[in-house]
């Protein structure tokens, strides 16, 4: 049949199609070897002196010296917001505008100064901090901006009041576009902010720190005070506060919801997750594989809304296993700044560790591994694309938030079965659901517990599009206008 | 005639079990596909592998004249180009084939004696295919008698999208069967007239099962031709055909390809979709004309480091 018979040309052998290193140049991107501390404006020294080092996750090379904030910095800075404040909140929402609108256009203008800024401190993939994080931050500095002249009309009556001081803590999977999703809003209306950046990540919040200041921003009305989780605490419990926005994990979570208890401070809280991506037997195949792996490799599955645990329809999870390892093995694992790397580096020791242990524990508790074949450098942190088969609600890989590239593979048999076991988590950030069948996703979003639902994609972000989680996975919403509210004396 | 993979051979039984097997196929999720071709679109081929894709794409192309005004000497030009695409650099690749229609094919076949290279005609009353089937064979027939090695046949898309899948099956088998061991067989299905993806998908099927050798998305003549979802979904279903049969189909877009950047993005949606098995001229054929001259270009530039100009690559 087909071919055999019929004269074909002589074939000639064929090498492998190789791509050369395409390294986005670093050139750049101008590091400085220390930074200060950004307060009222200006950079300073932290009040005992204290430094810390970042280093590039994917080499261990240090990139710069960061001051380290403590408790009397984080008094500084608190200090100048309120300064900040009466004026900034009294500017008519259109001039607040103004300034975020020059922001987001200086974020566009250096977007690829700060991708590969991003991607130097953060390990992901220039490709990510390029075609993601990037547009990402200006996107949601443009939709914010807009909404500063507009609260009248945001459905919380008129001339809805700020709060005041906001103090926020942001972790270090997406450094920009967690501080964009603090502060655009914050500003927007009215209030004035001290931002926490994660100690692995600061470059890029150092960065916004210079972007304020070219933006003509008024002193004080942005502060950024990098430094550790003592930092974080401080600015959480400083009395002057009015609003406390966190990133980062469910026990920290918990750690300031104690810590807030009883005072006037108004929280939100973004946390852990354990995403359930729900495969039903009628789903586009082909784009639910890349679902799949968008959902848990897209930054080294570094994602609190990872769609980390992956519910396959029985009488289609081995085709569809198939499918997906096939399509692992082409991923390209490698240096960040190479415009052709999928999966960049882990972003620190300690969570490659953490990643590393509960992989291990999969593999004791009976759940068979797989990793995809690739080598992995010599320095840095780096994990392999791993999938999990044989994985019950039972185990701790299908309970516990890894935060890494390892998807748990369980499967189902009826959509009851599916919507049951996506919702035994602590978690309820996310979920995902692959069906050609339209009232069959309709049914099931209806039942999960979850934030966000996406319905045949994974992981698609939008600042007009409110985030947020169920149980666990923390309280209030960002994006949107659901994200005002957040920021608003209502 | 037993052209059906043995697998599949149930799924051409009737015209219901066709219909049956061709709605069975997964969906093709729009949005999905196309993000994921635009994806693959951001890879970056530079310096030795942009040079190894260039050669490899040269190597691929069905270099194309179907024009009313075609004459042997226009013919017998582009032949003189496929066999010697540089006249500047005699290291470059020759192309892959000479595409015709089928009163051309002779002259090309005269003209090619010798290069290795293939006469491709178009054939069953390429491009609109609207003819009663015996002329289609006839039209076939005559290619074939005068030296194609290679028969880009269209498929009745007025049929297919009428549900009458068994009708459009049975037209591609009757032409297999007119190529014989004579010719390969390139199905066409106009993939701009089928409007949607899942129909690409049950076309490529379709072909697949009725014995094409190649399945090619267009004809060059509408207004959407090759574009890479399109071929990455026809990628997919070669990958799938092998995966279940073992038997391996080639894949040609047409139309619409141009520059050497879009010839690179189609390569590495072969490289990362279907692997290096399909990169090769024996299973991946680019339908193009234009596309030549800027792949000579940019070979220049890579091996003098200057950007010369349309003047020094030949006109057809």
């Amino acid at each position: 049949m087909a071919s055999a018979s019929a004269p074909a040309p002589a074939p000639a052998p064929a090498p492998a199609f190789e791509y050369a290193p395409a390294p986005e140049s670093r050139s750049v991107v101008d590091i400085a070897p220390s930074y200060g501390l950004f307060i009222d404006g200006e950079f300073t020294d932290a009040a005992d002196g204290k430094v810390f080092k970042t280093i590039s996750p994917s080499t261990e090379e240090v990139l710069s010296e960061v001051a380290r904030a403590g408790a009397e910095d984080v008094d500084r800075a608190v200090k100048a917001a309120r300064r900040a404040f009466e004026k900034w909140s009294a500017l008519p929402g259109s001039e607040r505008a103004k300034y975020l609108f020059r922001i987001a256009r200086i974020i566009q203008e250096r977007s690829r100064e700060l991708a590969v800024l991003e991607t130097l401190d953060n390990g992901k993939p220039i490709k990510e901090t390029r075609d993601a994080d990037l547009p990402l931050v200006a996107a949601h500095f443009f939709y914010y901006a807009g909404w500063a002249d507009k609260l009248d009309h945001a459905g919380y009556g008129a001339n809805p009041r700020p709060l005041g001081v906001a103090g926020q803590v942001i972790p270090w999977n997406f450094p920009l576009l967690m501080l964009a999703w603090k502060i655009a809003p914050a500003l927007a209306t009215g209030n004035t902010v001290v931002l926490k950046p994660a100690e692995t990540t600061p470059l890029s919040a150092l960065f916004f720190a210079d972007i304020c200041r070219q933006a003509g921003l008024p002193k004080g009305v942005v502060n950024i005070i990098p430094g550790y989780g003592e930092a974080g605490a401080a600015l959480v419990e400083h009395p002057d506060v009015n609003k406390v926005a966190f990133t980062g994990s469910t026990a920290v979570g918990k750690a300031i919801a104690r810590q807030v208890a009883g005072t006037h401070k108004k929280v939100t809280l973004e946390l852990g997750g354990k995403g359930a991506n729900i495969v039903f037997d009628d789903a586009p195949i082909d784009q639910a594989v890349e679902g799949i792996v968008t959902g848990i490799f897209f930054n080294q599955g570094q994602v609190c809304c990872a769609g980390s645990r992956l519910l396959v329809q029985e009488s289609i999870q081995d085709e569809l296993l198939e499918s997906l390892k096939r399509r692992l093995s082409t991923l390209r694992l490698g240096d960040p700044l190479d415009k052709n790397t999928d999966i960049g580096a882990i972003n620190s020791a300690e969570q490659l560790a953490r990643i590393t242990a509960l992989a291990d524990t999969g593999e004791a508790e009976g759940a068979e591994r797989w990793s995809a074949p690739c080598d992995l450098p010599s320095s840095g942190y780096w994990f392999a694309p791993t999938l999990f088969t044989g994985v019950t609600q039972a185990h701790t890989v299908a309970r516990d938030e890894i935060f890494g590239p390892v998807l748990s593979v369980l499967s189902f048999r009826t959509p009851d079965e599916a919507v049951a076991k996506a919702n035994n988590t602590q978690y309820g950030l996310s979920a995902g659901i692959w069906t050609e069948k339209g009232s069959r996703i309709l049914a099931v979003a209806n039942k999960l517990r979850a934030g966000v639902i996406w319905a045949n994609t994974f992981n698609k972000f939008d600042p007009t599009s409110p985030f947020g989680g169920y149980k666990e996975s923390g309280y209030g919403r960002e994006g949107g206008r659901h994200g005002l509210e957040a920021y608003l004396d209502v | 005639m037993p052209t059906t993979a043995p697998a599949f051979a149930d799924a051409t039984a009737s015209d219901g079990a066709l219909r049956r097997f061709l709605h069975g196929l997964p969906g093709v999720d729009t949005v999905g596909l196309e993000a994921r071709a635009a994806s693959l679109g951001t890879r970056s081929v530079k310096t030795t592998s942009k040079a190894f894709a260039i050669d490899l794409a040269i190597s691929m192309i069905d270099l194309t004249t179907l024009e009313g005004a075609d004459t042997p000497g226009k013919v017998r030009a582009l032949c003189a180009k496929g066999a010697n695409p540089d006249p500047t650099d005699r290291t470059t690749p020759r192309v892959a084939a000479i595409c015709v229609y089928p009163d051309m094919a002779q002259t090309a076949k005269e003209a090619l004696a010798g290069t290795g290279i293939k006469v491709a005609s178009v054939a069953t009353a390429f491009p609109a295919g609207r003819a009663a089937l015996p002329v289609k064979l006839a039209d076939v027939r005559d290619a074939v008698e005068a030296g194609a090695d290679e028969i880009d046949m269209v498929i009745d898309r007025g049929a297919f999208l009428s549900g009458h899948y068994l009708k459009v099956y049975e037209e591609i088998v009757a032409v297999k069967a007119e190529c014989g061991d004579k010719a390969r067989l390139k199905v066409i299905f106009e993939t701009g007239e089928l409007s949607t993806y899942d129909n690409i998908r049950r076309a490529s099927w379709l072909g697949m099962l009725a014995g094409a050798d190649f399945i090619k998305t267009s004809t060059g003549k509408v207004g959407v031709n090759a574009t890479p979802p399109n071929t990455l979904l026809m990628l997919e279903a070669v990958r799938d055909f092998k995966a279940q049969t073992g038997i391996q189909i080639g894949v040609k877009p047409a139309g619409g390809i141009r520059t050497t950047k879009d010839a690179i993005k189609f390569l590495v949606l072969v490289n990362e979709t279907v692997g290096e098995d399909w990169l090769t001229n024996e299973w991946f054929r680019f339908g193009a004309s234009s596309l030549l001259n800027d792949l000579l270009m940019q070979r220049q530039k890579l091996s003098t480091g200057r950007y010369s100009g349309p003047d020094y690559v030949t006109v057809d």
